[in-house]
């Protein structure tokens, strides 16, 4: 199946499409006939002198991760791989990570996913094929619709190709690990590495467990690097850190009467806000992003959304209506009439995102 | 260059306009003597004037909000202005319009480095909101080069860029929330202190609408703790492509430099006459910049000095010391400055894939020779962000013209090389009418539907960004 087939398909329909990648990371409700993006596989275009990969929607995440590999460089928002955290079995694919605008632990240094999308190809819900942006770096031609569709969980259209920016894969990579650290002395103190010069590429903590800061950098020169800053963490030591575990949501595995939950919140607010979390019955916690992101368990009865009453956003890992963070008003119509336009027909995973 | 008509009906309207715009933000915020909005008549596309029907000046998001909704009712356009610096002519009034300027909304809101984060009123600098965490350490990424005078809100608006976009981003990288006043006087806040707002990403929509979706009164910014230190190499090629390859070999190599800086022989010499940083008279001219302690800095200068010496450059001189550093920057400065003193000049500003380097320097050498203008090209070379400079006599009738018409060719070559027309200045009225170039008339229709949404009466900064005859209709 092609770009065009699907447009014919898509132009063709007159009730709602759900639209599916490789199932691992899919949130809210999925309403009305599946159409899936697994035929349109292959990278297109990787040139790695300008640090730019363009793949198909299709495409396995792993097959473009192991491209770059090959040529020592990396997707540089370093995507989470849910699946095993929510008990699904598929491969996840380039599209989904796109729609899901999935950014992990170095999301923090690198920014986020839909900050490295550099431009895609998506079909809208008339059928027509759009390009938006392009693959070049620097890019300000027309409405930013790039970034709109990053994250936009397919609502707005069918995404066929992505167009990313890449990085260099760092020669090392060490890790400054400290335990037993609660959560607002974990967060203080990588609040305080990341206002050094080292760079800090990750820092994540596990409430009641390891706090992990993370550089990466040339061989030659980074253990310097990790031992000037380990002189200003009392208590941090070179030690192992399973960063590809915690890129699994390692320690997050909700049982059937539980759910996984996904709190966005400034840093200096984390550990009270997790304190609230906690007293609504959360478990698991763990800190990301140097305390501005908030993993938790809850069980299936309770939303952890009454529980954040400091400015931020909540999102629960489930398959029914209400995944996601309700808008205030404004954005909400905002959101609804721009949903009309890229799809007026109203076909596209109806209340995915409500 | 054509801009639309002005509506005699809102030209009438003017006196009771004006008294509306008076009584609900003060006098003192409302300009209407021609001989004061006279200095409104144009930005830093200079050859474009024309002076618009009021000027307002509000003091608070609350005063935008409440002249937004008067102009609104009055069916007037509204042009925003930051610090009058677009060279796309983003913030070129016309006859009928209302420029709103939000040069006294320039208080400092919040700063945290717990949070990394400060939040401005949008009239700031960009200089100053670095300037204002400097002591803590910290630094604002984006740094284009009018960074002394350019206000945050027409960064967000244009979605600036600036030397060190290759490690740090453009600003809708480093933008986190804003408080946005749209058109109908709505007040909304999107993003903030947390990442990653959820539902759909509205924030990076607005960052580079061109002020055409609403108006950002206040932002907040991320900001970065300083690196140890920064030093250049500068590098001196004899043919243009063994420098674009000297390019892609560095990065390549898996060295991520701060910035790439390219000078072509036309501009060395002009900032040699002009500044005397002491640069070789060569074809091509790199200036690489890593950042780091001294010995990262070393390593990685050493890295990429083998590189270059592979491709038997003319020259290598690598800064060991501040005062080198500021010597290899001091023509790459100068360089803006230089040519206009020796020519008038048109700035292009089309992106390309690094690859492509060597390949567009040929076409843009063939079009100068057609067109008989020469061209100076300054860049940024690490994210193929090219600024062709187009050398004319603005005196001499049909020159501009003539420089207009090559332009448009460089960029329509930039789109055929799988690049765009603007890397960071933005569409404006410059490059309006070559859109279809770049995007298909379906692609172009639905933004038009997105500017719909925010702003159904085509009221905000109407007559740009798309070609006149597709928005005739919107804006009637």
């Amino acid at each position: 199946m092609t770009d065009q087939d699907l447009a014919a398909q898509i132009a063709a329909a007159t009730s709602p499409l759900h639209i599916i990648g490789g199932g691992t990371r899919c949130i809210g409700p999925q309403i009305g006939t599946p159409i899936s993006t697994e035929a349109l596989t292959g990278i297109t275009h990787y040139d790695p002198g300008a640090l730019t990969i363009i793949a198909r929607a299709g495409t396995k995440l792993a097959e473009v991760e192991a491209a770059l590999a090959a040529k020592n460089q990396m997707l540089p928002f370093e995507p989470i791989l849910p699946g095993a955290a929510l008990g699904r079995s598929g491969a996840s694919t380039i599209g989904g990570v796109v729609a899901a605008n999935a950014s992990g632990a170095r999301r923090i240094s690198a920014g986020a996913c839909r900050d490295l999308a550099l431009g895609l190809g998506f079909i809208d819900g008339l059928g027509q094929v759009h390009r938006a942006g392009g693959r070049v770096m620097k890019n300000v031609t027309g409405y930013d619709t790039t970034r709109l569709l990053v994250g936009s969980h397919g609502t707005l259209g069918l995404i066929t190709e992505v167009a990313f920016k890449v990085l260099p894969l760092p020669e090392l990579t060490l890790t400054l690990r400290a335990e037993g650290l609660d959560d607002a002395a974990a967060i203080a103190a990588m609040s305080a590495a990341f206002a050094t010069p080292h760079e800090v590429s990750a820092a994540q903590h596990i409430s009641g467990g390891s706090t992990a800061i993370r550089l990466e950098g040339f061989a030659a020169t980074l253990p310097k690097r990790a031992a000037a800053l380990a002189a200003i963490l009392p208590g941090f030591a070179l030690a192992e850190y399973d960063w590809q575990a915690a890129r699994q949501l390692q320690g997050l595995r909700p049982d059937a009467s539980q759910r996984l939950w996904r709190i966005s919140v400034r840093p200096s607010h984390g550990a009270a806000v997790g304190a609230a979390l906690r007293a609504a019955g959360a478990t698991s916690i763990q800190y990301d992003w140097g305390g501005g992101l908030i993993w938790a368990i809850a069980p299936a009865s309770v939303d952890l959304r009454a529980a954040l009453t400091l400015p931020g956003h909540a999102q629960c890992f489930t398959n029914t209506h209400g995944a996601f963070h309700p808008e205030p008003a404004p954005q909400a119509t905002l959101t609804a009439a721009l949903r009309a336009k890229f799809d007026p027909k109203g076909l596209f995973n109806q209340g995915k995102m409500d | 260059m054509q801009m639309p008509p002005p509506k005699q009906r809102i030209l009438a309207r003017k006196p009771a306009l004006v008294a509306r715009l008076r009584a609900a933000i003060g006098d003192d915020c409302v300009i209407d003597d021609p001989r004061e909005t006279h200095a409104y008549e144009c930005d830093a596309l200079a050859a474009y004037r024309c002076t618009p029907m009021a000027v307002i000046l509000p003091r608070s998001t609350e005063a935008v909000s409440a002249a937004l909704k008067i102009c609104h009712e009055f069916g007037v356009p509204v042009v925003p202005r930051g610090s009058g610096t677009s060279l796309a002519g983003g913030a070129l009034p016309s006859e009928d319009s209302v420029v709103l300027g939000v040069a006294r909304l320039t208080q400092i809101l919040e700063i945290s480095t717990e949070d990394r984060l400060i939040r401005v009123q949008t009239g700031r600098t960009n200089l100053s909101v670095t300037g204002a965490v400097e002591p803590l350490g910290f630094f604002y990424a984006p740094d284009p080069s009018s960074q002394l005078a350019c206000a945050i809100a027409g960064n967000i608006a244009m979605n600036s860029g600036g030397a060190h976009c290759l490690k740090y981003g453009v600003t809708t990288q480093n933008l986190l929330g804003v408080r946005i006043v749209l058109m109908d006087g709505t007040i909304m806040e999107l993003g903030g202190g947390h990442l990653d707002a959820p539902g759909l990403d509205l924030l990076g929509l607005i960052c580079g609408s061109e002020g055409q979706l609403g108006v950002v009164t206040e932002a907040t910014l991320r900001i970065l703790h300083k690196p140890a230190g920064a030093r250049p190499v500068m590098i001196g090629f004899d043919a243009p492509e063994v420098a674009g390859k000297c390019v892609s070999d560095i990065i390549r190599a898996g060295v991520l430099p701060v910035a790439i800086e390219y000078m072509d022989r036309t501009v060395i010499r002009a900032t040699e006459d002009f500044a005397g940083a002491g640069y070789p008279d060569v074809a091509a001219l790199l200036i690489v910049e890593v950042e780091g302690t001294e010995e990262e800095i070393d390593t990685q200068l050493a890295l990429i000095s083998g590189i270059a010496q592979a491709l038997n450059p003319v020259e290598i001189r690598q800064s060991r010391s501040a005062a080198e550093s500021a010597n290899i920057w001091k023509g790459r400065k100068a360089a803006f400055g230089a040519m206009g003193q020796i020519n008038d000049y048109m700035c292009l500003d089309g992106t390309i894939p690094i690859s492509e380097l060597p390949a567009m320097l040929a076409k843009i050498d063939a079009l100068s020779a057609q067109y008989g203008l020469a061209v100076g090209n300054v860049f940024h070379a690490g994210d193929g962000n090219m600024h062709p400079l187009i050398l004319f006599d603005a005196n001499k009738p049909g020159d501009l013209e003539r420089a207009e018409a090559m332009g448009a060719d460089i960029l329509r070559a930039c789109v055929e090389a799988g690049g765009c027309l603007t890397g960071e200045h933005g569409v404006g009225i410059e490059k309006r009418d070559l859109m279809l170039t770049q995007f298909t008339q379906t692609e172009l229709e639905l933004q038009l539907q997105i500017k719909d949404v925010f702003d159904p009466k085509w009221l905000l900064n109407p007559g740009k960004v798309f070609p006149l005859p597709l928005t005739e209709a919107r804006r009637a």
